[in-house]
């Protein structure tokens, strides 16, 4: 399962005129779901149109499921679903209406009145796709992406706008297509929908990856974690500090406040607890904060994510 | 696991062509007659000409019946409507909502989607030409003439407004797509022989009006329908030469974004 890629992106370069919007970008996607984060303008919609085969690559290579989007377009089309960021449907066309026309241009389509259900688009009725609300909107696209039963679905911002409801029904879709082997790759501005939904994340800024991995893996890495407690003001912290690994640090950050920065693990939690307890110490809220992947990303790009 | 395992397993698969050009041709169709002001253009239009020129003396069409001379250059009209301003409109807007950039990743090829559009037209063209065939008949018509040199005329205007209808498509706003062919409709309807013959015009002024697609269609069709000529072969050049340009420039210039 894991062990061909579905997307193999080679050193692509893409400009338009006088802009590099993507400069020598590599990304491998397995099978399952790939994320692919990053701020606005840093070539995450590029990357995925290149591989959708809407644009012609500079210079550099990109295979989807083994084939050229460009050259194979014909024999590749079949087997992706796409989800562009808008649009895509006629004025005029009613929600199912359009559903039902692209389910007919597929051999082995899903059975459209379910995933009309599922995404709560009955309640679109006879309205004109234009008279939509945009989470109806943004849901009928994502519908559009799947109904075909592709091997590989292109989801652009899939949640983008819609509400907390929507988006845990778009979530919910997600891991269900992964779980029954459809692999995905989505672009977004959510570390939270990066972190809950991919097996693997790959941030973007200023048209490279900048790093790759697992959610877990990319959290890992880079800044240390931090474990915090609350106690009485004027703690000894040097005392503490003696107890600690040599690598560790701690401090009185307000009266009361106390942080302690390093590796966090079992045995450092349990130092600091017997250190509060020789001393008489009730530690109240003790919390270790792990670090996240907005602290990652704002590390690599020195950007925060939502604009 | 959740209840819905393997409903989402991959069955990927274009349908066969017949099916999506039918599908597609079907949907196009469709949203074309839901549209109001394109109905205004392809059966309002062209009906209210042709009753109200027919039957009140506004403009002299010469010799005859003025049902003769207004039937054929209705139909040309109906044609230009249908080709040219309803196709060039319609394709510019789903250029610009990104209907077009989405079918674009569907199995259905570019090809398809074209054929499925000259289908669609080719079907609205059908029931204008019943439409306006019945209203003339009852306003007293008496058309003469060669079916197939009819049809051909038709099948040659077709192929001229389309190609010019999506260049324009294809290459401008959608919004500048829209005012440019509502006024090009306009024009062509005045200087076109339509509704007011061309000799009305002066001299040189008719030789230039006269190699205008609209002018060789209504025309040609005048020749056949009202003086039973034959084939028409000047006026059918003519739709041939802006067949041959106007699709080969859609096909060169024609942005699908």
């Amino acid at each position: 399962m894991r062990s061909d890629p579905v997307v193999q992106v080679r050193a692509l370069v893409k400009r338009y005129g006088a802009k590099t919007a993507v400069d020598g970008l590599d990304l491998v996607a397995r099978p399952g779901v790939t994320a692919v984060l990053g701020p606005n303008g840093a070539g995450k919609t590029t990357t995925v149109e290149t591989c959708e085969g809407y644009r012609r690559p500079d210079s550099g290579t990109v295979r989807v499921l083994g084939l050229d989007p460009v050259r194979e377009g014909a024999a590749l089309r079949p087997r992706i679903g796409v989800m562009l960021q808008s649009g895509g449907v006629y004025s005029g066309a009613r929600a199912e209406e359009m559903l039902r026309h692209v389910a007919k241009l597929h051999a082995h389509p899903l059975d459209v009145d379910a995933l009309i259900e599922r995404l709560g688009l009955d309640s679109c009725g006879r309205t004109s796709y234009r008279r939509l609300s945009g989470g109806q909107q943004q849901r009928l696209a994502l519908a559009m992406a799947v109904v075909g039963r592709p091997e590989l679905v292109f989801l652009d911002e899939p949640t983008a706008g819609l509400d907390p409801q929507a988006r845990r029904a778009t979530w919910d879709l997600v891991r269900d297509l992964r779980a029954d082997g459809v692999s995905v790759i989505l672009t977004t501005h959510h570390m939270d929908e990066a972190e809950e939904l991919s097996d693997d994340v790959a941030i973007i800024d200023g048209g490279r990856v900048v790093a790759q991995g697992s959610p877990e893996e990319l959290c890992r890495g880079g800044a240390e974690n931090t474990l915090r407690f609350t106690g009485r003001p004027g703690l000894d912290v040097g005392s503490l500090l003696k107890a600690l690994p040599a690598d560790s640090s701690a401090a009185e950050l307000t009266p009361g406040s106390y942080r302690v920065a390093g590796k966090i693990d079992p045995q450092l939690l349990a130092t600091v607890t017997s250190w509060c307890a020789q001393h008489g110490v009730m530690p109240d809220r003790i919390s270790v904060e792990r670090h996240t992947l907005e602290d990652v990303f704002l590390e690599l790009t020195g950007k925060e994510l939502r604009s | 696991m959740t209840t819905a395992t393997g409903t989402y397993a991959p069955r990927p698969g274009a349908a066969p062509l017949p099916r999506m050009i039918g599908a597609q041709a079907v949907l196009e169709t469709k949203m074309l007659l839901r549209n109001g002001e394109q109905l205004l253009l392809t059966a309002v239009i062209p009906t209210l000409l042709l009753v109200l020129f027919s039957s009140v003396d506004i403009v002299d069409t010469g010799k005859g019946e003025a049902v003769d001379f207004l039937a054929p250059g209705i139909l040309a009209l109906a044609v230009m409507s249908t080709a040219f301003t309803g196709q060039a409109i319609a394709t510019g807007f789903e250029r610009r909502y990104g209907v077009l950039k989405r079918l674009a990743v569907s199995p259905l090829p570019r090809w398809a989607l074209m054929t499925a559009k000259t289908l669609s037209v080719l079907v609205t063209e059908a029931l204008q030409v019943v439409l306006l065939t019945a209203i003339a008949f009852a306003l007293g018509w008496s058309p003469h003439g060669n079916p197939g040199a009819v049809l051909l005329l038709l099948v040659l205007g077709t192929a001229a407004f389309s190609g010019l209808g999506l260049l324009m498509a294809g290459t401008l706003k959608a919004e500048a797509t829209l005012a440019a062919a509502n006024l090009v409709f306009l024009l062509l309807l005045i200087g076109g022989g339509v509704i007011v013959p061309l000799d009305r015009f002066p001299g040189a002024a008719q030789d230039v009006l006269g190699l205008l697609p609209i002018s060789a269609l209504s025309d040609g069709l005048r020749d056949v329908l009202r003086d039973g000529a034959g084939m028409p072969w000047g006026d059918l050049g003519i739709l041939a030469v802006w067949a041959v340009l106007g699709l080969a420039a859609a096909g060169r210039f024609f942005r699908w974004e």
